[in-house]
């Protein structure tokens, strides 16, 4: 690490500091043209899915960004603000402008506007893809910075290249991942970065800069909670810890103004930056903090023996105060009954929440725990340099390496709840493992550079003592055993004071005979190497075959090595784009609601957003009803068309049958004539024919089933691997209008209303009475 | 007995912090009637939205905040400009001034577009 040293004696001042300016110099340059190829790096490792497929949107979410930014290219950023759509949640629409995180669109499409007013003619589709490589190049950079005030430029450039290349962040920003999280981890990064800065510099210019950091982040993403939770938490933990000085004060209490105000001017955020249990922590710490500054004010102006009767007085009055403040706030926040938090941060604080009250957080495979093997996936070799980073941030101890150390457990903890979380413990990871990485190589090169012959001169010696002084501890142990020992007796403080003395003296001749053998230092640098090569090659592995799918398209090698491609999904999008009236409404499960409107222009009853949990119940109840009752709740909300997914002719497993469970679940939980175990047989989930009537007969197995014996002769179902319970079936209410190439999606319309009712009429009127006055008596299904 | 010599060693503490706090320069002084200032202002908005009801809600955040935020950075400046600060001694109080300004500058633009 090359620290510029004033500190140079003697005759030789102006030729060592003019080599010490050129080295320096030299050094700067090296590190510039490094970051330059880390962001390089961090870009083209995210290209593998626009090579290996096309340049195309992909998986669910991001297809709804996409929607919103050519929305608001085409139409500006007033109406984008005041935007009310009406294609998706059919009849109740959804107002975009307060309910979307505007960050991401904004970004892009300023992308967009200042590219083309350049004459560069790029669409919005290439600008959308593209514009997650760009922000993890930034995000290295800025990772760089952020370990760079940390620990030094050494860690920083290890901590950046680390970063470039982490699966786990690839695998949320790779190219065509249009989703909040890939400005919101540059954003994150970027704050961080900027309150340590404050925190180490104490100018009001960097806490504006971080304030200003802080609003980008609440623009881009909800996990910015995370951000105004972790920094009280260590500020709390510096006053603790008795590491309170003005630079905190100055670096949090600007923040947490400026940010408050910065995060309740964002239209998703609005009131809820002051009401709600997410945000108390910032301004508990507010006041904590005010009452410290305060009490090392009075500390400081007056003598010690007023102090004192100072906090007498004041602990006297004041703990009475605090209890009555304390009792006001737990009662206002007791009476709401999730106590203030939103279900989502409740499901962070205690993982068991969500499947015992929320089915549909439950639902998203995004929201379940992740399994080990997932952590050696996604973060690979810096799982175990973590451990040694965290060592490293302890010697010596400063606020910066304190809030990396807190940065990283909570994290831990959070990617442990949920596995989209894993991606905010990938910074963290990167950095402790640069600082890891990098006290490592300097240990091992000081070692070598002391071996080799005639090199190891005097002012080498006088280098700083942290990497050192893993080197020199051992011998040291026995010495500070001493001192402490001798501490509380007042008569050997005259000995402790020689005893510290004498330590520098004789440990900086010491410091050169403890370096490690210089063989093993040689072999330990290049199996560190080595180590790196291992990562590299697994990175690169993850994004080229792991983490590149576009999940809109699927692939396949067959037999022979040729590329199949199923590209049914858009297929069945762009038929539904073609054959269909605008007007028309179309019904499928939620997943899918994203696409179809982005893709198809088709307005939807449910998408992704899944905010309104009785509109998603209500499609999950008729998907799990008889024909009949399906068509009476379909045509109550003007639904034409019926899409289902079905991968049992391709053995695609994400299917609508797979899923089918959890919208019994969903529809159960709201329409409790939906039982569950109705569709399970002896406790387990069949549709072969040990399957129970309630699910042979429900509108799913159906619409996926129809006509599917027809393909093999036999019903084998790919993905379930038994044949079919009921394969010759006709639908009565429904009709099937196309299902794509490879049978993964089938679209059917429903049958318009008889005008006469055909058959003999007196014994089936009262058939008919006698069958609606059964229901009336039965399960008070809501529809008859 | 006990009660005397605590009200006489509350007398003494407010004797000695009035002293102590009298010999604290002038420009120092002046930041913090400047603070005081602005935290009464504050509490007035408090004790009027109590009063009148805090319907636009939006209105009565900016303000309060603006005072509050105002308070904050008014006591950052003087801490960056006090002299028995050593951890500032380098920074030159004109700097600090500089960014006092910045950041009230960036603290009103957000009050007046949240006002409403």
């Amino acid at each position: 690490m090359a620290s510029p040293e004033s500190a140079v004696n003697g005759p030789t001042m102006t030729a060592g500091a003019a080599s010490k300016s050129l080295r320096n110099a030299f050094g700067g340059v090296i590190a510039f043209i490094i970051l330059v190829l880390i962001g390089v790096l961090a870009f083209s490792i995210r290209l593998f899915s626009v090579i290996k497929y096309e340049s195309v949107i992909h998986e669910f979410d991001p297809y709804f960004n996409y929607r919103v930014t050519q929305f608001l290219s085409k139409n500006g950023i007033y109406d984008f603000w005041n935007w009310f759509d009406d294609r998706t949640w059919y009849p109740l629409g959804r107002v975009i402008g307060g309910t979307v995180y505007p960050g991401l669109t904004l970004t892009a499409g300023t992308i967009w506007k200042v590219v083309n007013s350049l004459n560069i003619p790029l669409s919005v589709e290439t600008v959308c893809v593209f514009t997650a490589p760009i922000f993890s190049a930034f995000a290295s950079w800025a990772a760089y910075l952020l370990t760079k005030e940390v620990k030094g430029p050494g860690a920083g450039l290890t901590a950046a290249a680390l970063l470039a290349m982490v699966p786990s962040y690839i695998s949320r920003s790779v190219a065509g991942s249009y989703d909040n999280e890939a400005v919101a981890i540059f954003a994150l990064v970027f704050t961080f970065y900027l309150y340590i800065k404050t925190l180490n510099t104490g100018s009001l210019f960097y806490a504006t800069l971080n304030a200003l950091a802080y609003f980008y982040m609440v623009c881009s993403w909800g996990g910015y909670t995370f951000i105004i939770n972790l920094i009280p938490m260590h500020v709390l933990l510096c006053i603790v810890t008795g590491r309170y000085s003005s630079r905190l004060y100055i670096a949090y209490a600007p923040l947490v103004v400026l940010g408050t105000l910065l995060a309740s001017l964002v239209p998703v955020v609005g009131f809820n930056a002051v009401l709600t249990s997410e945000h108390f922590a910032s301004f508990l710490v507010f006041i904590i903090i005010h009452v410290v500054a305060l009490a090392y004010y009075i500390k400081g102006i007056l003598s010690p023996k007023m102090f004192k009767v100072a906090v007498t007085l004041v602990v006297s009055v004041g703990l009475a105060v605090c209890c009555a403040v304390i009792a006001i706030l737990i009662a206002v926040v007791a009476s709401s009954p999730t106590k203030g938090w939103s279900g989502r941060s409740l499901t962070l604080l205690d993982p068991t929440y969500a499947s015992k009250y929320i089915p549909i957080i439950a639902s998203v495979s995004e929201h379940q725990p992740p399994t080990w093997p997932s952590y050696f996936m996604d973060i690979n070799v810096l799982a175990f340099l973590v451990p040694a980073g965290i060592i490293a941030c302890f010697m010596p101890l400063t606020d910066s390496s304190s809030f990396v150390i807190l940065y990283i457990v909570t994290s831990v903890y959070f990617s442990g709840v949920m596995v989209r979380l894993m991606l905010v413990l990938a910074p963290a990871a990167c950095i402790l493992s640069g600082i890891a990485l990098s006290e490592a190589f300097n240990v091992l090169t000081r070692s070598i550079k002391f071996q080799l012959p005639g090199i190891a001169g005097n002012p080498s010696i006088a280098s700083e003592e942290n990497g050192s002084s893993t080197v020199v501890a051992p011998n040291d142990i026995p010495k500070t055993e001493e001192a402490a020992k001798e501490k509380p007796a007042k008569k050997n403080r005259k000995k402790e004071k020689e005893n510290v003395e004498k330590k520098p003296t004789p440990s900086k001749t010491e410091k050169r005979l403890l370096v490690l053998p210089l063989e093993a230092s040689v072999i330990a640098v290049l199996l560190l190497v080595l180590l790196g090569a291992f990562y590299v090659v697994h990175c690169v592995w993850a994004a080229a075959e792991a983490y590149s799918a576009p999940s809109i398209v699927l692939t396949s090698h067959s037999n022979d090595g040729g590329l199949h491609v199923f590209d049914d999904f858009r297929e069945a999008y762009s038929w539904l784009s073609h054959n269909t009236d605008v007007d028309d409404k179309v019904a499928s499960w939620w997943d899918y609601g994203y696409q179809t409107t982005a893709m198809a222009n088709r307005t939807v009853l449910v998408d992704n957003n899944t905010w309104n949990n009785t509109h998603i119940a209500t499609v999950g109840t008729a998907m799990s009803s008889p024909e009949k009752q399906a068509w009476e709740i379909f045509h109550s909300l003007d639904v034409k068309y019926v899409l289902v997914v079905f991968g049992g002719v391709v053995g695609y497993p994400s299917d609508d049958i797979n899923k089918f469970l959890w919208m019994v679940r969903i529809g159960g939980g709201v329409f409790p004539h939906i039982k569950e175990p109705d569709y399970l047989r002896d406790g387990q989930y069949r549709i072969d024919a040990q399957a129970t009537p309630t699910m042979l007969n429900c509108l799913m197995y159906k619409l996926s089933y129809f006509r599917f014996v027809e393909t093999d002769g036999k019903g084998f179902d790919r993905v379930r691997r038994t044949e079919i319970g009921k394969k010759h079936f006709k639908l009565t209410h429904f009709e099937e209008v196309f299902t794509t190439h490879h049978w993964m999606v089938r679209i059917y319309k429903l049958k318009p209303q008889r005008n006469r009712i055909r058959g003999k009429t007196k014994k089936s009127k009262s058939s008919r009475s006698v069958s609606s006055k059964r229901d009336v008596r039965g399960k008070r299904n809501p529809w008859h | 007995m006990g009660r005397s010599s605590t009200v006489k060693e509350t007398q003494a503490l407010f004797q000695s912090l009035r002293s102590a706090y009298a010999a604290t320069p002038n420009n120092l002084k002046i930041i913090d009637v400047y603070v005081g200032f602005a935290v009464l202002t504050a509490v007035i908005q408090v004790v009027y939205m109590a009063v009148v009801g805090s319907f636009p809600f939006n209105s009565f955040l900016s303000g309060v905040l603006s005072c509050i935020g105002t308070a904050v950075l008014a006591v950052c400046l003087r801490i960056q400009v006090n002299k028995d600060n050593k951890e500032f001694k380098d920074v030159a109080p004109e700097r600090a001034f500089a960014d006092f300004i910045l950041c009230n500058l960036v603290l009103h633009l957000v009050i007046m577009n949240f006002m409403g």
